[in-house]
């Protein structure tokens, strides 16, 4: 589980002691490589997780910077499973930065959507569907955002080779919404 | 055809109803007002926009994909194309987060140079996106005005590096070259013209009763909005948030200057300008003050697993040529890990989290454009608006497709 830097477990973790406390049933592991603080979270309970987060009173984390996934197909490193959702998150009030980290497994690559704890958080889950098929349970509208709607696969997964194309075929006729 | 279609601005993401009374139109995804390849599809009431959907993508290249596929190096090219409009703080960002993983600190001449290319890069994009904007609302004078400062801007960029729009200036632990023979007096007479734009301008528009009336109030954002979304940077700074990651987390001695983050009430068009007005003067005054003690020394970090090692040691040392040799066949080699390094760019934050498995090459590169936050909320600032509004309101929010779309 813990791959790099100085790992730390449940029991002593640094940071948020509060969301470890909460939440420990739920850590499998608490990582800190030169400076960033990761929770390596089960899947389940994302959502509780995020919220709790968003809403913590000592320093609320109440921007999400960044949603993205990780495919770790052709890693060195034996991972517990082939994906990871990785949420950026920032407290704007304390300027801390954590970053959670939940496996989800390729047979299915599956979490529960957090859009409406945080709104930015749509067109990041569109994007992590789109290029890593990651399903985000309960989304409004799960549809590809970069890639054309006629894409087969989700390029940015380690077995999609880097230099094939696909053409889109068909105009997107501009009948409207 | 409902089905091609991939975001609207409804939160429930519903399809409008087929025989909907108000008129659809679809605007781009070329088209002089989105500056980029933006694709919008809305519904008109009138001149009121009462729906509307928002395509990205046009511009997509793979940027991340591309990234595991070259050396550690190699992707600063990619990284010019990000936000074309200031390249430079681009290159700046990836380097800073792979030096974070690598675990080194560059050169304090380095660091110098490096701030001074991101103030002149942020000059330089603020000045595009009020010019634009402007354009877009008919002010056609400010452009010219402001252009002929970004053609200076850019000659001190060719003189740097060779290029003046996608620039490439940075390496891995340090830059491209030292700066020429002769450049800070050379830029010390650029900046010091381009207070004397910004008055002009600013006496064009700032209190321009045409220009209040088209941008004041118009496409509005509350904080607690643009928080939710992600916004950061200008956007941000228009609510009256003063978060800058300049002061909030100082990186390359941004603490040793004085300047102050300009902040504005109101989140609208105009609150955008005059923050946007407010921070190339705050650039200046970091600028005069970066220009005026250069640290001596070298540019490029000593250690020759990540810098090249000088030419006259590759000609006249074993170890040099080895090192070289080295370097150009296998590349640098940052430890297993994963980090996640933060700029404050000219649009917001510009973020980069990296996995490197230990090879010539990194494991995963992610950026977090700033756009792609901001742009997500632009249906919150522009319905129940006109569509000139609309225009006004998406040039203010500076969306440049190379970063939105990757």
């Amino acid at each position: 589980m813990q791959e790099t830097g100085t790992s730390s477990s449940v029991s002593n973790s640094g940071m948020l002691p509060e969301f470890a406390s909460a939440f420990a049933s739920e850590i499998l592991a608490t990582e800190d490589f030169r400076g960033d603080v990761t929770y390596v979270i089960k899947p389940q309970r994302i959502r509780e997780m995020i919220r709790f987060l968003k809403t913590l009173e000592r320093c609320p984390f109440n921007v999400m910077m960044d949603l993205f996934a990780m495919d770790y197909l052709k890693s060195n490193t034996e991972m517990p499973e082939r994906f990871a959702v990785i949420y950026n998150l920032y407290s704007l009030p304390s300027n801390a930065r954590v970053r959670l980290k939940a496996y989800v497994p390729e047979a299915k690559p599956e979490i529960e959507s957090i859009h409406d704890v945080y709104k930015a958080a749509n067109w990041f889950e569109r994007e992590a569907w789109d290029l890593f098929g990651i399903t985000f349970t309960g989304h409004p509208h799960l549809q590809r955002i970069l890639c054309h709607n006629e894409f087969v696969g989700h390029p940015l997964r380690k077995d999609y080779p880097s230099d094939q194309y696909q053409r889109l075929k068909t105009s997107i006729r501009s009948t409207g919404m | 055809m409902l089905e091609q279609v991939t975001e609207n601005g409804r939160p429930d993401g519903a399809v409008p109803e087929a025989d909907s009374k108000y008129m659809r139109l679809n605007v781009g995804p070329s088209h002089p007002a989105t500056h980029g390849t933006l694709r919008i599809f809305v519904e008109l009431e009138g001149e009121i926009l009462r729906d509307m959907k928002l395509e990205i993508g046009y511009l997509h290249r793979c940027f991340e994909k591309m990234g595991e596929t070259h050396a550690w190096n190699q992707v600063i090219p990619f990284t010019d194309r990000l936000n074309y409009c200031s390249a430079m703080m681009n290159n700046v960002g990836y380097v800073m987060a792979v030096e974070k993983l690598l675990g080194i600190e560059v050169t304090p001449r380095c660091q110098r140079i490096r701030v001074i290319m991101c103030e002149l890069s942020r000059i330089i994009d603020h000045l595009v996106c009020i010019g634009a904007n402007s354009v877009d609302i008919g002010a056609l004078t400010c452009f010219w005005y402001f252009f002929r400062e970004r053609e200076n801007v850019y000659d001190l960029f060719e003189a740097l590096c060779g290029a003046r729009l996608t620039t490439s200036a940075t390496r891995v632990g340090g830059l491209y070259k030292d700066l020429p023979d002769g450049w800070v007096e050379w830029a010390k007479k650029v900046i010091k013209q381009i207070p004397r734009t910004l008055d002009d301008v600013d006496g064009l528009l700032t209190n321009n009763r045409i220009w209040i009336d088209r941008t004041k109030g118009v496409g509005p954002i509350s904080k607690e909005l643009a928080l939710d979304y992600g916004f950061t940077g200008p956007c941000l700074r228009a609510t009256g948030i003063a978060h800058d990651l300049r002061k909030a987390s100082p990186y390359y001695g941004y603490d040793q200057f004085k300047w102050n983050v300009v902040t504005s009430e109101g989140g609208c068009t105009y609150s955008r300008y005059l923050v946007r007005m407010g921070e190339m003067r705050e650039s200046l005054k970091i600028l005069e003050q970066a220009l005026e003690d250069i640290p001596e020394g070298p540019v490029n970090v000593a250690d020759w697993s990540i810098s090249l090692p000088p030419k006259e040691q590759v000609y006249t040392t074993i170890e040099g040529l080895m090192a070289h040799f080295k370097l150009v066949m296998h590349g640098i080699k940052p430890p297993v890990g994963e980090i996640y390094s933060a700029t404050e760019a000219a649009n917001g934050e510009l973020g980069f989290f990296i996995r490197s498995e230990g090879e010539g090459r990194p494991y995963r590169v992610r950026c977090r454009p700033p756009c792609f936050a901001i742009y997500q909320g632009f249906p919150e600032m522009a319905l129940n608006q006109t569509v000139s509004d609309a225009v006004s309101t998406l040039g203010s929010l500076n969306i440049v497709a190379g970063e939105l779309d990757r």
